[in-house]
């Protein structure tokens, strides 16, 4: 650390018999300005936040019950993929409807979050469609390597979806989390939503029916 | 044997370089930090590979804690006193120019209207406890205080974007109920929603 105070400031000898002021060091003490300087060096860096926290946007159908049953968008039933969110970070899901009036309940399928469970099933699925998955990523790499602009990307996925020979056969999603379900897992589906390039997905709630189907499945293992 | 000399160097170093960057350093970072006033609630965000920033200002938050708590958070102090005489107005309750003050300057809060006056005159670590004691606003449909909060903050600020920050171990019903308040007509009228997450970097394959 910089030098102490060593005064040898001229005492003792008088050559000239003259009278000296006192030379005194020009140095000073730095340390504890140092020691002041580290330790605001330090709490500037631990309160510091570098990267803010993201937002995942999510548009809900608007509420409106006077909308007529049969203007209410119809899904074709053998390309909705119910997924119910359970707990334990279980997810389970089924083609088609569950309903008990028209025959037997679908077979659930298990699979758990992450890259060799659900993703794996939606990009299949989503393939199997039109190749949307890779058609989509295709798009996403042009993005990424400059080829097309960013701000286009929603539009042109858009037009992929909502074309007329694959409007009515893509693959739709259902999200269904009952009432065991985390907030993480929810964030989690949609999460895969987007790596999976799905172009239609919906949030509902679980019904009667699936409940039992969850509790079935989980029973019998 | 002769002894080896080492050669006698003087045992201080010069430190000016280093002290030099040492403030550089320092300035930089009192330059680039802000410092926000204290959560209400510690919240573990979940992650996601959306790369949306959320904006600082102009924004309307609910939080979900682990325990399912509610708490809300409005940016804008003049609207916050604005909102906060509006819920004085419906609950009757009064409060003083300090109390709006202080309400205008603090962050995210989870207590009911009744409690808030006793939550602004106390200190900050009796506000802790007080925090921590509290069961979170009130969400239940006969009791829903969160309505209220939501529907005057629409009201004094309708361009406000909304956002929820919930808990990784948040129950899912819970964010649901609030969604659906915010979603009401009669409440809040949003149908979008900002979910608040940390960076994850892209899918891990």
């Amino acid at each position: 650390m910089a030098e102490m105070n060593t005064d040898d400031g001229g005492g003792g000898k008088k050559k000239h018999g003259k009278k000296r002021a006192k030379k005194s060091s020009t140095r000073i003490d730095m340390t504890p300005m140092v020691d002041l300087g580290f330790l605001l060096l330090t709490f500037f860096i631990l309160t510091t936040t570098f990267n803010k926290p993201q937002a995942m946007q999510l548009t809900m159908p608007k509420k409106d019950e006077n909308i007529p049953l049969e203007d209410q968008s119809k899904v074709p039933a053998d390309h909705t993929m119910n997924v119910l969110l359970t707990k334990d970070n279980t997810v389970y899901w089924y083609f088609g409807m569950a309903d008990p009036t028209k025959g037997a309940l679908p077979a659930l399928n298990k699979a758990t979050y992450g890259p060799n469970g659900l993703r794996k099933v939606l990009i299949a699925e989503n393939n199997k469609r039109h190749g949307a998955y890779d058609a989509i990523e295709k798009l996403k790499n042009e993005v990424a390597t400059g080829k097309m602009p960013k701000d286009s990307l929603g539009k042109k996925k858009g037009d992929f979806f909502s074309d007329k020979t694959r409007k009515t056969s893509i693959l739709v999603v259902l999200l269904k989390p009952d009432k065991d379900a985390k907030y993480k897992n929810i964030v989690d589906a949609l999460d895969e939503m987007a790596i999976c390039n799905i172009g239609t997905y919906a949030l509902l709630e679980s019904n009667e029916v699936e409940n039992q189907m969850i509790a079935n499945a989980q029973t019998y293992k | 044997m002769p002894k080896i000399k080492m050669p006698k160097n003087s045992p201080s170093i010069d430190m000016t370089p280093m002290v030099d960057l040492a403030f550089l350093l320092v300035t930089f970072f009192m330059l680039i930090s802000q410092f926000r006033a204290e959560e209400a609630a510690v919240i573990d965000i979940p992650s996601s590979v959306s790369d949306l920033k959320i904006p600082e200002k102009d924004l309307l938050m609910i939080l979900v804690d682990k325990q399912d708590r509610v708490f809300f958070n409005l940016t804008g102090k003049e609207e916050r006193v604005k909102v906060l005489e509006k819920i004085g107005e419906k609950y009757k309750v009064v409060f003083n120019a300090e109390q709006k003050k202080e309400f205008s300057n603090m962050a995210s809060f989870g207590v009911p209207v009744k409690q808030l006056p006793a939550y602004l005159d106390a200190g900050s670590t009796d506000r802790k406890k007080l925090a921590e004691q509290s069961k979170g606003i009130p969400i239940d449909s006969l009791n829903c205080e969160i309505c209220d909060w939501i529907y005057f903050s629409r009201k004094t600020a309708p361009k406000f974007r909304v956002a929820i920050k919930g808990d990784q171990v948040t129950s899912y019903p819970v964010v649901r109920k609030v969604m659906n308040y915010l979603q009401d007509d009669n409440i809040g009228k949003v149908n979008k929603f900002n979910l608040i997450t940390n960076m994850e970097t892209g899918p891990s394959n």
